[in-house]
């Protein structure tokens, strides 16, 4: 009993920590529409899970180095030929494709493809608590760090660069505060639905916010919640764990548009 | 007189297409400097390089140390995902609340700090935008057409104010516009862009110069002459012409001319023109 009780609650624990971090990070990701930009960072961890495998890194070092790279190159190579949905689409879909070849390279090593994919939050370590909540304390503490000027970066570019505030450095700490989370959440809700859990609280916590902090403080209450709620379902259902958390998290978005008329 | 940002034999270009060139031009403390340009005249650009979000591809932009720059852009679209009230958006220039509902009231809209900044009115919205420029306590403004989609009133209140600041901080003040009229007439300097710097000189001898004319035609200075009718109130003969009599309007607009044109030599001691093409 003593047991049950210990993995659901480092499964609880793990969906949270993931929660209260990508609650403020995923309204930058709505705010700047980067939702696209999310998914390519979150497919390219699959080749990142590949890379651990083969060097036998920690696969979170692994994802996360290959996280950076995707951003990186993606960032890079914006605006120059293609138009920004398209390079997107080419290299969210590039990304997976090729992870799943990779993988397929890894012989002897047994891969479970499907927690890569969907998340394996039952089977949450301590020491992937660890991970969760140090990475997650990471993003929270660098978003904390930089609100201001992420703000007014966002907001509009020139009025940053009046203001001394390098537009271009803000949408690095993004970038590289992306890749850290696609890293932590991995376990969680696995590579397909990072994004998911980056815009859905979000996006529901829009519906009552009046001012970026509240709903940035919205976004990590309602993920939480919707953790603990899919958790929950997922236990008594039978339900895959991860996917659940996400659906828990639509149908509160869904219940915030009915009960609140949204403002402005 | 103080030199707040200085371009020396500036230029850039995009994707191949030259946009500006060899542009020399230096904006002082306390004087409202306004550019003017056809569309695609590089003016937008010009203001980008000056406050430091674009970088030159030739030349130097060389700002005083520890210059502050209030920025009115020419829109801010702010994104419906984003839910933004007006003091939040002036805390992002100001953490003290009493300076954010004082800077409100200074620029005519006291009490809106509430209000959702999409909720805004165009009038209102523009004044928003040049509250969060003054917390900024800018040695220079900077303002890019920020008049824009006002009506002619709303406009020249909007410029009147931007003159009292100017004369209560000491501030220099730059503006990109293609409305000659308005602007034209509030300006002390103004600098005729075409991809280079045409002319440049005080309103009434820039309107003269060939190189505006070139670009602008002749109706504008009746339409100048006008205005600054209006607005400048140390005039002997203060009557307002009728729409219908352009004649007489530019015959008096040449008259003075020649009175600004003296009078702004003595003052400022700039009001020179330069030869078209640099």
């Amino acid at each position: 009993m003593s047991l049950l009780d210990d993995f659901l609650l480092r499964a609880l624990l793990a969906g949270i920590g993931v929660a209260l971090a990508a609650g403020p990070l995923g309204c930058f990701v709505v705010w700047r529409r980067m939702a696209y930009f999310g998914d390519a960072t979150a497919h390219a961890a699959l080749l990142g899970v590949t890379l651990a495998l083969a060097t036998s890194l920690p696969v979170v070092a692994g994802v996360a180095v290959m996280a950076i790279a995707m951003a990186l190159t993606v960032s890079l190579a914006a605006g120059r030929s293609y138009a920004a949905d398209t390079l997107l689409g080419v290299a969210s879909h590039g990304a997976l494709a090729a992870g799943l070849v990779a993988l397929s390279f890894m012989r002897g090593v047994r891969v479970d493809l499907m927690g890569y994919l969907f998340g394996d939050i039952l089977a949450v370590t301590r020491a992937d608590l660890a991970v969760i909540f140090g990475g997650g304390a990471l993003i929270v503490v660098l978003l904390a760090w930089r609100w201001r000027p992420l703000l007014l970066a966002t907001l509009n570019e020139d009025l940053a660069a009046a203001a001394g505030v390098d537009p271009r450095r803000e949408r690095l700490v993004l970038t590289l505060a992306l890749a850290l989370l696609v890293a932590v959440a991995l376990k969680v809700v696995g590579v397909l639905l990072v994004t998911a859990m980056l815009i859905v609280p979000a996006a529901a916590a829009r519906g009552f916010a009046r001012t970026p902090e509240a709903m940035a403080a919205g976004a990590a209450g309602l993920g939480t919640l919707a953790a603990v709620a899919g958790l929950a379902g997922s236990w008594r259902l039978d339900t895959p764990a991860g996917p659940s958390i996400v659906v828990a998290a639509v149908v509160l978005l869904v219940a915030v548009n009915l009960a609140v008329r949204r403002p402005g | 007189m103080t030199v707040l940002v200085e371009a020396r034999q500036v230029g850039i270009s995009f994707g191949g297409q030259r946009v500006l060139e060899g542009v020399d031009l230096a904006l002082h403390a306390g004087e409202i400097v306004t550019v003017v340009g056809p569309n695609g005249s590089g003016k937008s650009t010009l203001l980008r390089l000056l406050i430091g979000a674009e970088r030159p591809g030739e030349g130097r932009i060389v700002r005083a140390p520890g210059l502050r720059i209030g920025y009115v852009p020419q829109r801010l679209a702010v994104d419906a995902t984003l839910p933004l009230t007006v003091d939040r958006f002036l805390g992002l220039a100001e953490r003290d609340a009493g300076l954010r509902a004082a800077a409100l009231e200074r620029v005519g809209i006291p009490g809106l700090g509430g209000r959702q900044l999409a909720a805004l009115s165009g009038g209102q919205f523009q004044r928003a935008l040049l509250a969060q420029a003054l917390l900024r306590r800018p040695g220079l403004l900077v303002l890019d057409e920020a008049a824009q989609g006002l009506d002619q009133p709303g406009e020249a209140r909007f410029y009147r104010l931007i003159e009292q600041i100017r004369g209560e901080l000491g501030c220099g003040v730059l503006m990109v516009s293609h409305d000659l009229h308005v602007v034209m007439a509030a300006s002390d300097r103004v600098i005729c862009l075409n991809g280079h710097v045409c002319c440049e000189g005080t309103p009434t001898v820039v309107s003269a110069a060939p190189e505006y004319r070139a670009l602008f035609g002749f109706g504008t200075q009746g339409a100048l002459a006008l205005y600054r009718h209006d607005h400048d109130h140390g005039h002997s003969h203060d009557h307002v012409h009728g729409a219908s009599d352009h004649d007489e309007a530019r015959d008096d607009a040449h008259d003075h001319a020649h009175d600004h044109a003296h009078d702004h030599a003595h003052d400022h001691a700039h009001g020179h023109v330069h030869g078209a093409g640099g």
